[in-house]
């Protein structure tokens, strides 16, 4: 029997959050540091040692919340996870449990058919990281590196809003998003700043109780949370309808093998023992701190794309593109204004040319070896008509492989678009005497010929003749009997 | 509330301690002692009291964001059994 599925995932994003310090301790956050060199004694645990919490990491919780419409707690409290692993030294992770910073919010998100779907935010808590575990090359035993351990979290659990994989993706990469316009995480994934774990479960379409999930673990790329979810969506459906169940169970995704399996662990799962830490008091946020906040928030992706519709003319499509990113949209308003305002213009190249090269190169925008005020001026060029578009691609060319600037890859090149009309009509003039038998075929009413002597001028000026004026001058020149 | 032996030994495990079977029974009737001593707050009316997340009357202090520690690896390692290539080593915890 043929039976329809439908998926539920709520997702935990664990976003990195960009402070100098730990949220704990005074030691640095920077990555990549020799092991051990950024782990203090509050960060090993060691006895004696008393936790004192970081005003950043307060007032980055709260942007996030204001950002997502969420409620900030006036008064939230930290609780000890207890586990035990290696690089978890105290034997607890100290972490927000009954009373989180953020509650109840939401987050917008655009479907593939540019419908907008609301994803529901259960809370955001403060967490502190743990270290690292490196399992190979020391002689059967475990190296643990604890730079890592203490470095502040905030995990944002979304409801149970997410019918499929792509509606995931769509929500995590709208988060990333907000995370870096808001300033508060670097968002860089493959550092591990910003990382998720998915509650995925399958229900027959039309029943109202969830299923029986599993949590797909430490997913960090856009990607992987696709192809994760995928397979163990397919994995469920297969073995319910193979007369099987789902275990509610902690799966690990493997992308080298595209497949999720169960985490091999003895440990009693699930039996944290929360508490109030008693090292930590109560954090109580007022009012007035929460109003300084928000009047610090920046503008943000779904505001900014309204406004490019708005203020540039731009189509949702573009406006979209263009703000996904902080950084892009950056990047796009500075050309605009190198540019004398062509914002639409500016959209085409970001987009277009820019993007493209940019995705050759595998390079960020903030990599790009085009500035956005280089490009503004080569628009400048287009917009004044020094260059025809086809001339602009060939500037853009030379100016990405560090020629120069726009004009200077004009000037050397000798690429200026010829918009002198005697020059031209001196062009086609020779063409036209040259063509004596295409001319009269024309006048006889083979009108296509008109292409070719339009190619014939363009051949004469190594395509460098304004083209609107090479056709209006060619019209009239032909027309006249 | 009354633990029995298994859920001693369950505790005990969670927490890493290491027990002797013939001292469970005495754990276990130790334990729920302190319980059913605790239980008495049970019979206190506390609607409208919001939990205690603290004993103290008072709210988190909150520090600046600046760097003030800095690297003491080479002191903290001594105390160590066994470190290499600045990694604390412990012994293998996964198969």
């Amino acid at each position: 029997m043929f039976m329809e599925w439908e998926t539920v995932i709520g997702l935990e994003i664990h976003t990195q959050l960009a402070t100098k310090s730990k949220i704990f301790s005074g030691a640095s956050t920077t990555y990549g540091a020799e092991p051990n060199t950024q782990a203090c004694a509050v960060d090993l645990g060691l006895p004696g040692v008393l936790p004192v919490l970081n005003a950043e990491v307060v007032r980055m919780a709260v942007m996030l919340g204001l950002a997502t419409h969420s409620t900030v707690a006036p008064r939230s409290v930290f609780a000890r996870k207890n586990y035990f692993y290696p690089d978890l030294p105290k034997g607890y992770q100290i972490s927000q449990f009954e009373l989180p910073i953020v509650h109840d919010g939401y987050l917008d998100i655009e479907l593939e058919d540019g419908t907008i779907k609301r994803i529901g935010i259960t809370r955001a808590h403060l967490e502190e990281d743990a270290g690292k575990s490196l399992h190979e090359d020391y002689h059967g035993m475990t190296g643990i590196d604890l730079n890592r351990a203490g470095t502040p979290l905030l995990e944002i659990v979304s409801e149970p809003d997410l019918r499929s994989a792509q509606e995931a993706v769509a929500y995590m990469k709208k988060m990333h998003a907000l995370v870096r316009y808001l300033g508060i995480s670097d968002g860089n994934m493959q550092e591990g700043s910003f990382r998720c774990d998915a509650n995925v479960s399958v229900r027959p379409k039309g029943q109202a109780e969830f299923g029986t999930r599993a949590e797909l673990k430490n997913i960090n790329s856009f990607r992987f949370v696709e192809q994760a979810i995928n397979y163990e969506v397919e994995r469920q459906i297969m073995r319910i309808e193979g007369g099987g169940s789902v275990v509610q169970e902690t799966r690990l995704y493997d992308p080298n093998k595209g497949e999720t399996r169960p985490m091999r662990s003895k440990e009693e799962a699930n039996d944290y023992r929360y508490f109030p830490d008693p090292d930590l008091l109560p954090v109580e946020i007022d009012a007035a701190f929460i109003e300084t906040v928000r009047a610090t928030l920046p503008e943000l992706p779904d505001a900014k794309k309204a406004r490019f519709v708005e203020q540039y003319g731009l189509s949702e499509y573009d406006a979209g593109v263009l703000t996904a990113a902080r950084e892009m949209a950056d990047y796009f308003e500075a050309v605009v204004a190198a540019a004398d305002g062509q914002g639409k213009l500016a959209a085409n190249w970001v987009t277009g040319e820019l993007s493209g090269a940019l995705n050759r190169a595998d390079l960020d925008i903030t990599a790009s070896p085009v500035s956005a005020a280089a490009l503004g001026v080569l628009l400048q060029r287009i917009n004044d008509g020094t260059l025809s578009g086809k001339l602009a691609k060939q500037v853009f060319e030379a100016m990405w492989n560090g020629v120069g600037s726009a004009d200077a890859v004009i000037e050397q090149q000798g690429l200026k678009q010829i918009s002198d009309s005697t020059a031209i009509e001196g062009i086609i003039d020779e063409v036209l005497a040259r063509s004596a038998k295409q001319v009269e075929q024309y006048r006889g009413g083979q009108e296509k010929l008109f292409g070719y002597f339009v190619g014939q001028v363009m051949k004469a000026t190594q395509g460098k003749a304004n083209p609107q004026q090479v056709n209006d001058l060619l019209k009239q020149k032909l027309d006249k009997s | 509330m009354a633990l029995d032996a298994n859920a001693v030994a369950k505790i005990a495990h969670l927490a890493r301690l290491g027990i002797n079977p013939e001292d469970v029974p005495e754990y276990a009737r130790n334990l729920s002692a302190i319980l059913a001593f605790v239980e008495q707050l049970n019979a206190v009316d506390t609607t409208g009291v919001i939990p205690l997340a603290h004993p103290l009357d008072a709210t988190q202090r909150l520090r600046p964001d600046a760097v003030t520690e800095t690297n003491d690896r080479d002191n903290f390692q001594s105390v160590a059994p066994q470190t290499e290539d600045g990694l604390y080593l412990v012994p293998q915890v996964i198969e």
